[in-house]
């Protein structure tokens, strides 16, 4: 097994448990942190997938490298609005968890303001 | 698709203004601030619709695709802007939805004169700025990282707009919004990951020679699909857009419903006939219109329960977007006698167009009601119809439209589809289109005849309605009985570039 493989495995890993979390666990903090493993995941297949580059002949593949710069900024950038909506449905409610009918709700309040 | 010579034409220079345009705006809407912002916001979105003439008139003109590679590096290690037929069709739908949404807003998100300076106009110009310039850069990109890009400005720019309120409620849809989104960027994110690996490009062009039917190719496609569908909020993953498009400020429920969804949907388009042509297969395209047939159903039973007005439309919007989902079995199978999928792939993108129109206008009816009344209860409305006239006008164009009553946008859209489910022997796909419309039918008059009852008590009216306002959405409807009148055959427009 060389390293492209070891490497390869350990993002399908962290890829499954990533997606395992954000589609089971209820809490949303819990499901950015499951986003971010899961992102981790697909970062390092870019690593992987630049490495299998250099196999090919070449000396590093570049272009994942800076693909996967691009990508951690966004991902970056989607969990700090993702937290800023938690953190500010805590300062509302002091609670962070999302109710099971989201539209029953607003159809029991039914006023417009 | 013949990207055999990627070089810059000589109207490409507009691709890139098309994208930087809204960015300069919002670059000007922070220096001059909350006060200055509707004169900002009244410059920007003429010159902002202008440049998508423009860019309609240079593809029309040539009869093929405007380009522009950026910086003169050619793919695959440079990046190609494209616009081709539907891109420049797409763009001009967003100009004047866009340019309707500005106008009908002026009255919402205006800063009072005198009063101390409010957060929410200026939030939402510069929304509304980025939410277009992120649809620009999503139909006219050609590289699948760059999509990814502009497909996450467009969730960056949509979120927030569905809290702007900041209540509860809507601060829980965002969340749900963007938790759903997440999944879905991060699962696009995957497949392009793999794509590259496997074919060392991710332009769109050199993937269309180089894919070949195997498991890296169909695996990365699935999870790029998945994550779109998400994000377009297909049935069964429709759950976070209800509150989220109900929650939002009219203005923004428009835009989120007409174009933000259709956004992910272009780039699904994309994929699976630009991209990887050869990989459509019968059973993946005949899943694929089974969950937009599931859409269409579940969409329409839910809208058809619903005691609120703008509910009522968000649950529209899950159904008519199922239509959307015919075009692959229907656009992608061989041409049988007369070019029958090219009369599907019309239906699919007018009904695309036209939903935009009817659906932002009827969010735009819905929010001046819910103005007009204090609340939108539809067990209320009796009468709301004498009151606002023009508003009730709005309403009914638009609805027809959705129902499929001709003339109207959304009439010709499901006869082209109709008429290719019958053709080429899907005649299954048919039974729902009909379907569809009696239910559309069903939730448009229950509304309608409401508006049009005698009240038993006089109805007194809480708040004016500003007429410029009613224009905007009257507008827009009219916009969506126009494109009825387009000839019930393929579009050349639609096929220019492919």
């Amino acid at each position: 097994m060389n390293t492209a493989t070891l490497f390869g495995l350990c993002s399908a890993a962290l890829v499954g448990l990533g997606l395992f979390g954000i589609i089971v666990d209820p809490q949303p903090l819990r499901k950015i942190l499951a986003f971010n493993l899961l992102g981790c995941g697909v970062f390092l297949l870019f690593g992987v997938v630049a490495r299998r580059g250099a196999e090919a002949g070449l000396q590093a593949d570049p272009v994942p490298q800076a693909l996967v710069i691009t990508g951690i900024v966004v991902a970056f950038a989607a969990t700090a609005v993702a937290v800023a909506l938690v953190l500010r449905l805590f300062s509302m409610s002091e609670e962070t968890e999302l109710g099971a009918e989201a539209t029953s709700k607003m159809e029991a309040e039914g006023d417009h303001s | 698709m013949s990207m055999a010579a990627v070089a810059t034409t000589p109207s490409g220079y507009l691709l890139v203004l098309a994208i930087m345009w809204p960015v300069v705006g919002i670059l000007i809407s922070f220096v001059a601030g909350g006060r200055n912002i509707a004169r900002v916001a009244s410059i920007v979105l003429p010159v902002g619709f202008a440049i998508a003439l423009a860019v309609l008139i240079a593809v029309v003109r040539d009869e093929q695709s405007q380009i522009y590679v950026v910086g003169s590096w050619a793919p695959p290690l440079g990046i190609a802007l494209r616009a081709d037929g539907i891109s420049a069709a797409m763009m001009m739908t967003t100009a004047i939805v866009m340019c309707a949404t500005g106008f009908f807003a002026h009255g919402e998100f205006d800063q009072s004169p005198g009063l101390p300076e409010a957060r929410a106009p200026l939030v939402f110009w510069i929304l509304l700025f980025a939410i277009w310039s992120a649809l620009n850069a999503l139909v006219l990109g050609s590289d699948l990282f760059n999509l990814y890009v502009a497909l996450e400005l467009l969730t960056f720019a949509a979120v927030p707009l569905v809290c702007l309120k900041g209540q509860k409620e809507t601060i829980e849809a965002a969340l749900r919004y963007m938790l759903f989104a997440l999944i879905g960027s991060v699962l696009y994110l995957l497949g392009v990951v793999l794509i590259y690996g496997a074919y060392g490009t991710l332009d769109l062009g050199l993937l269309a020679e180089r894919v070949r039917m195997e498991p890296a190719a169909w695996i990365a496609a699935s999870l790029m699909t998945v994550g779109l569908l998400a994000k377009t909020a297909l049935f069964p993953l429709h759950l976070w857009l209800p509150p989220a498009h109900a929650g939002a400020p009219p203005p923004g429920s428009a835009l989120l419903s007409a174009l933000v969804v259709k956004g992910s949907f272009f780039l699904i388009v994309r994929i699976w006939f630009d991209a990887m042509p050869g990989l459509l297969s019968v059973a993946a395209a005949q899943l694929l219109a089974a969950l937009g047939a599931g859409a269409i159903l579940v969409g329409s039973v839910l809208a058809l329960r619903q005691q609120r007005l703008k509910l009522l439309i968000a649950y529209s919007t899950i159904a008519q977007i199922g239509y959307l989902f015919f075009i692959f079995p229907l656009a992608a199978g061989p041409p049988v006698g007369m070019d029958w999928s090219g009369q599907a792939w019309t239906g699919g993108w007018l009904q695309l167009f036209s939903h935009a129109f009817a659906k932002a206008a009827m969010f735009m009816a819905a929010g001046l009601i819910a103005e007009a009344l204090g609340h939108d209860r539809i067990a209320d409305l009796d009468g709301v119809g004498r009151k606002l006239p023009i508003t009730m006008l709005a309403f009914a164009l638009s609805g027809l439209s959705l129902v499929g009553v001709p003339p109207s946008g959304g009439f010709v859209a499901k006869a082209l589809l109709l008429v290719a489910t019958v053709v080429e022997g899907q005649w299954w796909w048919g039974v729902v289109i009909v379907v569809g419309g009696l239910l559309a039918g069903g939730y448009i008059f229950m509304v309608l005849g409401k508006l049009l009852a005698t009240p038993h008590v006089p109805l007194t009216l809480q708040d004016t309605v500003s007429r410029p306002r009613e224009i905007a959405a009257l507008f827009l409807a009219i916009c969506a009985i126009l494109l009825g009148f387009v000839p019930l055959q393929p579009s050349e427009l639609l096929q220019i570039g492919r």
